[in-house]
């Protein structure tokens, strides 16, 4: 974004205006779909305004890792597929897609979302592995918040597929859901100018200096951090993010609830 | 005998079909296509810039399909993400069977992407991704002869089918199951995706195939139902 732009933007957003009308701290509305894959053991489709983003969970029976032989194995992978956006590119995922990733991670494994002890089979033989996949289908900005929500409502959606002899069988599904014990939400707050506001257009992201994205279980703790961005942020600056984020947050909570 | 579909289909019938386009506002062309439990999305970047320079050609643009199965989209395993030897194959002959309907040549130097995106599947994902790709380059705005449609016929037992399921495709008795992805462009009735697994005489080759054109202008007329529908214009 060039600097006549960005004057542009900062002038309108010094009067609260942004490019679709919006409120600094107004989000675009915000829809959860589930059951979108029946491949999947679980899956989900979140939509912020034209932003599309879908997660899918596939739950295996496999070995657990060396230092963790009576837990199961939780993995987090995001693909920000060019279907989505002229500026994502074929190949192996790039910076951003590992942020995504990366970020969804720690929130959903930091809250304790997945209590992984109960995903135990056998100690040091057999654990459940989940695997949650997260994809973009169209990139209308706010991809890392969509991520988290679409993958907590794949993971609420999911059923564990029947074991037989220590096999999956795929074709046959329980009624078993996966044990959570947290619904952590992730709330992403840029700073533009002097200006904090979240939900931000492809445009907003470009000509944002700073960004943290928050993400906060019910009981109102920080379980996740991410700050983005070249500019540094004052202790104060920090603080008000936070406080925006556990203001949204609820919101989304309830609609996750809600699927 | 194969006596009775799994799906309990008529033997020649397609699975039903649900057919969107413009699905992707980012894109420079999209649609989405779903036949049975199959669904694919496809969007069209491009006509733009070709890099590495040296694949640029000069006299005409070119056309890239990049085919993907969603990591959560299989019938059984999570599929890994990245290429396989299989959709590195798959994207050289869609490419083959969407180029035929395509003129290139105002457009030197670049190149028209088409990615392909499967969230799940039953089978006929190369088909559904070109009857799909088809209708996003439409959507694109691109100059095109005709549209694609694909569907995958075959033999399943002592039978000749079409759209074949995954459950088909799997039949061990009676010499068990032949599959035959074809992409026909539907107002000539020439053929521009053609693959063969299994065992089949000549006799039925030609059958399946005929039933394969047929199909395939079934599905012409959803893609152009669903092209149309972007364009709709109310009278009072």
């Amino acid at each position: 974004m060039n600097k006549e732009q960005k004057d542009h933007l900062l002038q309108y957003l010094s009067k609260g205006i942004r490019y679709d009308g919006r409120k600094l701290l107004e989000s675009r509305p915000v829809t959860i779909e589930v059951g979108i894959s029946q491949s999947a053991e679980g899956s989900a489709r979140v939509k912020i305004g034209t932003t599309d983003v879908m997660a899918g969970v596939k739950i295996a029976a496999e070995k657990p890792y060396g230092d963790t032989p009576d837990q199961g194995n939780l993995m987090v992978n995001a693909e920000l597929y060019p279907l989505s956006s002229p500026k994502f590119e074929t190949g192996p995922p790039g910076e951003q897609a590992i942020e995504v990733a990366r970020v969804t991670d720690r929130g959903i494994r930091e809250s304790k979302a997945i209590d992984v002890k109960k995903l135990c089979i056998t100690p040091r033989e057999l654990v459940w592995g989940v695997a949650i996949d997260v994809v973009t289908v169209n990139d209308g900005g706010d991809i890392m918040d969509a991520a988290a929500l679409a993958a907590m409502a794949a993971v609420r959606h999911a059923r564990f597929p029947a074991l037989k002899d220590g096999k999956v069988d795929y074709g046959a599904r329980t009624t078993m859901q996966l044990p959570i014990s947290s619904l952590p939400v992730s709330v992403t707050v840029y700073k533009i100018g002097p200006h904090f506001l979240i939900d931000p257009l492809p445009e907003e992201e470009d000509a944002a200096d700073a960004r943290l994205t928050i993400t906060t279980t019910e009981d109102g703790l920080v379980r996740a951090m991410q700050k983005g961005g070249a500019t540094p942020l004052t202790i104060d600056e920090i603080d008000t993010m936070v406080k925006i984020s556990l203001e949204r947050a609820p919101e989304l909570r309830k609609l996750l609830k809600q699927t | 005998m194969y006596a009775k579909r799994f799906d309990g289909r008529g033997f020649h019938d397609l699975r039903p079909m649900i057919a969107k386009v413009g699905v992707i506002p980012r894109a420079d062309g999209s649609a989405f296509f779903q036949i049975g439990k199959t669904t694919a999305y496809a969007a069209v970047y491009g006509p733009r810039d070709l890099f590495p320079k040296f694949k640029q050609n000069p006299s005409t643009g070119i056309l890239r399909c990049n085919y993907n199965m969603m990591p959560f989209s299989g019938h059984g395993d999570r599929v890994k993400p990245g290429g396989s030897r299989r959709s590195k194959e798959i994207n050289m002959v869609m490419e083959k069977a969407l180029l035929p309907v395509l003129d290139l040549t105002d457009y030197p130097n670049s190149v028209v992407d088409v990615f392909i995106e499967l969230p799940q599947t039953d089978a006929g994902t190369r088909c559904a991704g070109i009857t799909a790709a088809s209708m996003a380059l439409a959507d694109a705005g691109l100059a095109m002869k005709d549209l694609v449609a694909a569907v995958a016929v075959g033999k399943v037992g002592d039978k000749v089918v079409s759209d074949l399921i995954y459950d088909e495709e799997a039949y061990e008795e009676e010499g068990g199951a032949t599959d035959i992805p074809v992409a026909v462009l539907p107002r000539s009735g020439m053929v521009s995706l053609l693959q063969l697994d299994g065992g089949i005489s000549a006799p039925d080759l030609r059958k399946a195939l005929e039933l394969a054109r047929d199909k395939c202008r079934e599905i012409y007329d959803v893609q152009k139902a669903a092209l149309k529908q972007r364009f709709v214009e109310v009278h009072k």
